[in-house]
């Protein structure tokens, strides 16, 4: 098997880091490779050390690897002055310095010397010659400023690149073709030959290569955060309301500027009490329509979340987690939202909540989200976090040549509401019992509509929609809501393909368990488990609300024992299967990360193996034995 | 063909239509300056006859929340202070509807403060109604943001030491783009407002002063009022902002000192409405975006977006 790539481009934030790489890793998608994206930032406007890591090979990529081999590190233009004692350190050096702890044996740094001064970073020489590193330090900058300007340093940087691995420039030409033009372009073209051509002079001592591959479809590269958007637009949601917060931003962004051009709303708002409320507010009258926010933005979605249920509105909130309590960390992913997400607002719970594992994920879950919000009148949410919402991954094209939906579900058309039951009065029956109706759900009227007119109303109500206190229609309101779960899940679980994704050998001995976006990374361990000899399979939840007790017994039963994944610090993914299931507790062991960056391979792979031997895991995460262990 | 055929109907309305068989008759205190908003609502909507189906009255939460279970039109009663964000999401879904959006004093100008502001700043086509007591009612008298400075309570022992807020300013200075306080013993003056308010092109703000016999008996029942328009002591120019602003502060300033200035404040007939404004820069459709999911319309792909990804 060929070396894969792991590139990892390194600068200041604020430098086009992310639009250099996105270049990139377009360029090696297009000559065949499988790729996959990490991003990781700071929350800052500019400066900060910053990095992408483009992963690519011929074989199917579905997680960041377990390091790197091949550093790109640019200065960071806005580092502060090194002279002053500085908080954050000295930031000129630190998009090389930063990066040498995940570098590979035997791995590759390019390193622009005209801004990086290595004799500042303790140690360098030796720990190069140690591990074997091959470095070539190049004066990216003088180039960029010797043929246009220093922000084209990222071109030159890109053109060594190409040249170290032997990499073909023709992809990367072609993208800068569409996305420059004019002196721009032909600037950053001579810059890319010239940069390529001196370093393909070079005596390099390195062995990588550019991986070959191929692609029998054409190949698209999005994230969870396109695949949301364009989940959203395919079932016709044609209504946004939101407020800006980071990593929901990126969603609310797309669909802001698709919306327009096809006759659709996007409403940035005051605030997030708002935005949900505007979204229930369309939706209300006759429009697919959605919100979202990260998690202290959605927290202010409780009461209007809260009301969806109660007045059985359709609506879907997608929820984008970063890492908590408060403001935590902005710009790192973690998954403890969950709680907030399943609990939040007062009274019971009716919501749909899924957690997509991958890009094709998002999109799909994100269509069930609108279908079965519109047909049951109730709210869903997609969680995911800044992980998935935010590294690119090749799909086949041809995965998103689907028809539309933009079926309102259960309503009525006004032939349809003049033959429905109707109070004496002449309002209609917006909210009965019919014991003949299975599925709970009252089919709806809307706005404007002739014979329709009703109340919603967030108190208890009748059949009409006003407000009642009557216990025995109390009870028959809140069974009835509740009751659409039960069918709802009874739905997913007749539908063919299920939102849970297992992995590894169906008579595996035992389990990784997890949910939404480390699903990649967990099938990337329980692989080299299984080729280290263990016997493991996994299986990735996306179902969260109402949860699949049936796939998850029987994928608990299967097994001894289970290791349960997860990005937060106190194991809620595990509490919810307590919670549902009840019995697996001294089954179930944890292993947790919530240092801001998502679970590598390798840790899932101690983590394992911290269960049968006194190995410690990886100091990154924590292992949490079963209760009673 | 619309899908909602309610909505235009050219006929006569009776305002008895607005009166709902389920629930006619209001539980609010005897004496209660709500019982006139809901008469004035009737008659203002039967006079520009409005049919009930195409009407949606959106409300909060308080005794004011109420108006929708007693008048027949579609209703959604809301949370505390979220009337106006679901009332404009409604009128940018369905541009066609009749939107009315009403609450109370503490639901508007304190928890939905921020709406109010934002709502106004845009100038969305609805008519908001504010029921103004001067008290919290339905938890029971609590000091309210338009109480008086040293209003006493039960959460306010001392006297509060807080200055009422200026509800018709923050209009104004917010951007509605029409501005009336008007008072629940003045019938007829309450109907023509709403008449107006609800045929204004953007955000109508009627602050309706609505006494309440039961919690707040010291306050003064808002008789005798003053109609600024019918009274020579109180000339100044409707559409000139600095005018309009000037008495609005002396009738806010006045109102605590025992007289009630009531009528119409401000009033800019030629500002846009938010969603012409919206549709002049191309970010809303022409045609009831509610209107296209029941016709056959060729909906748009995102498999036609992916080169952008390729």
């Amino acid at each position: 098997m060929t070396e894969e790539l792991v590139w990892r481009i390194a600068g200041g934030s604020g430098d086009g880091i992310d639009s250099t790489s996105q270049n990139f890793a377009k360029a090696l998608m297009r000559s065949g490779l499988d790729v996959f994206t990490h991003r990781h930032y700071p929350s800052r406007i500019r400066g900060g050390h910053t990095y992408v890591e483009i992963r690519a090979s011929p074989e199917p990529v579905k997680s960041r690897g377990d390091g790197y081999n091949v550093l790109l590190a640019l200065g960071d233009s806005f580092a502060r002055n090194p002279e002053q004692d500085a908080y954050y350190g000295n930031e000129e050096i630190k998009p090389l310095s930063e990066n040498l702890d995940e570098l590979r044996e035997g791995g590759i740094i390019i390193y622009d010397e005209g801004l990086i001064d290595v004799e500042e970073i303790p140690e360098f020489e030796s720990r190069a010659e140690e591990n074997d590193w091959h470095v070539y330090p190049l004066d990216l900058r003088a180039k960029a400023r010797e043929l246009g300007r220093e922000v084209m340093r990222n071109t030159a940087g890109v053109g060594a690149t190409a040249a170290l691995l032997e990499y073909d420039l023709e992809h990367i030409e072609d993208l800068m073709e569409d996305a420059m033009d004019g002196e721009v372009l032909e600037t950053n073209l001579q810059i890319l030959r010239e940069s390529y051509d001196e370093v393909s002079e070079m005596e390099f001592t390195h062995s990588l290569r550019i991986p070959e591959g191929e692609h029998d479809d054409e190949q698209v590269l999005l994230s969870a955060s396109n695949a949301i958007a364009y989940g959203a637009l395919d079932e016709g949601c044609r209504f946004i309301a939101g407020y800006p917060m980071t990593p929901w931003t990126e969603v609310f962004t797309l669909m802001s500027q698709y919306l327009p051009d096809v006759g659709g709303i996007s409403e940035q708002v005051e605030d997030e009490i708002a935005s949900a409320a505007l979204a229930l507010g369309a939706s209300h009258a006759g429009v697919k329509a959605m919100s979202g926010s990260s998690g202290g933005g959605f927290a202010l979605m409780s009461e209007p979340l809260g009301l969806a249920e109660m007045t059985e509105t359709p609506v879907v909130l997608v929820e984008a987690m970063r890492a908590g309590p408060s403001t935590g960390m902005p710009t790192k992913p973690e998954q403890a939202d969950l709680e907030h997400v399943l609990y939040t607002s007062q009274g019971d719970s009716t919501r749909v909540v899924f957690a997509p594992g991958n890009v094709e994920e998002a999109y799909d879950q994100t269509r069930a989200a609108f279908r079965l919000a519109y047909e049951y009148q109730l709210p869903a949410i997609v969680l995911y976090d800044q992980k998935i919402g935010g590294e690119l991954r090749n799909v086949d094209e041809s995965f998103f040549d689907r028809e539309p939906n933009p079926d309102l579900g259960a309503t009525l058309t006004e032939e349809e509401i003049a033959e429905a039951a109707h109070h004496a009065s002449g309002k209609f029956n917006r909210f009965q019992h019919d014991p003949g109706n299975d599925k709970g759900v009252s089919p709806r009227s809307i706005p404007g509509q002739k014979g329709g007119r009703f109340l919603a109303t967030g108190n208890e109500h009748n059949e009409q929609g006003h407000i009642s206190e009557d216990p025995e229609n109390r009870i028959a309101q809140v069974d009835r809501r509740l009751g659409k779960l039960s069918a709802i899940r009874e739905e997913l679980d007749a539908e063919e393909s299920s939102h849970q994704h297992g992995h590894g050998p169906e008579d595996a001995d035992y389990g990784v368990l997890t949910f939404g976006s480390q699903q990649g990374t967990v099938e990337e361990a329980v692989d080299r488990l299984n080729e280290n000899g263990h016997s493991v399979k996994s299986l990735g939840v996306s179902d969260l609300m109402p949860f699949p007790e049936a796939e998850v017994t029987e994928f608990l039963e299967s097994v001894e024992e289970c290791l349960v994944v997860e990005m937060n610090a106190s194991g809620q993914f595990r509490g919810l299967v307590q919670r549902e299931l009840g019995r697996f507790g001294p089954k179930m062991n944890s292993l947790l990360k919530y240092n801001g960056n998502p679970f590598e391979p390798h840790e899932i792979v101690e983590g394992f193996e911290t269960q049968f031997e006194a190995d410690e895991p990886a100091p990154t995460t924590r292992f949490v034995p079963a209760a009673g262990d | 063909m619309s899908a909602f055929n309610a909505i235009g109907e050219d006929r006569e309305v009776d305002r008895e239509e607005f009166t709902p068989g389920i629930e006619p008759q209001a539980t609010w205190c005897p004496g209660c300056g709500d019982f006139s908003v809901l008469r004035a609502l009737k008659g203002a909507m039967s006079e520009l006859g409005k049919n009930p189906e195409e009407v949606l009255v959106s409300t909060g939460i308080g005794c004011s929340g109420k108006l929708n279970s007693y008048f027949d039109s579609y209703g959604i009663h809301t949370l505390h202070g979220r009337s106006l964000p679901i009332a404009r999401a409604a009128k940018l879904a369905n541009p066609e509807l009749e939107v009315v959006a009403a609450g109370g004093d503490g639901d508007g100008y304190g928890i939905g403060g921020n709406h109010f502001i934002h709502t106004a700043r845009e100038n969305h086509d609805i008519t908001y109604i504010v029921f103004n007591n001067e008290i919290f009612g339905l938890t029971k008298g609590q000091t309210s943001p338009t109480s008086p400075m040293g209003h006493k309570s039960k959460t306010q022992p001392h006297g509060s030491a807080k200055a009422p807020i200026r509800p018709l300013s923050m209009a104004l200075t917010a951007g509605a783009s029409y501005v009336a306080r008007t008072a629940a013993v003045n019938p007829n003056q309450a109907q023509e407002i709403l008449v107006e308010a609800i045929e204004h092109d953007g955000f109508a703000h009627v602050d309706f002063l609505t006494q309440c016999p039961t919690w707040n008996k010291d306050a003064k029942q808002y008789v005798p009022y003053v109609d600024i328009q019918e009274n020579d002591d109180y000339e100044f120019d409707l559409s000139n902002r600095a005018e309009a602003a000037e008495m609005m502060y002396e009738t806010e300033s006045a109102l605590y000192e025992g007289t009630v200035l009531t009528g119409r404040f401000y009033h800019d007939a030629d500002r846009l409405s938010y969603g012409d404004e919206k549709r002049a820069v191309g970010e809303m459709p022409d045609e009831p975006l509610a209107e296209r999911y029941h016709t056959d319309y060729e909906w748009e792909r995102s498999y036609d977006l992916l080169d952008a990804h390729k």
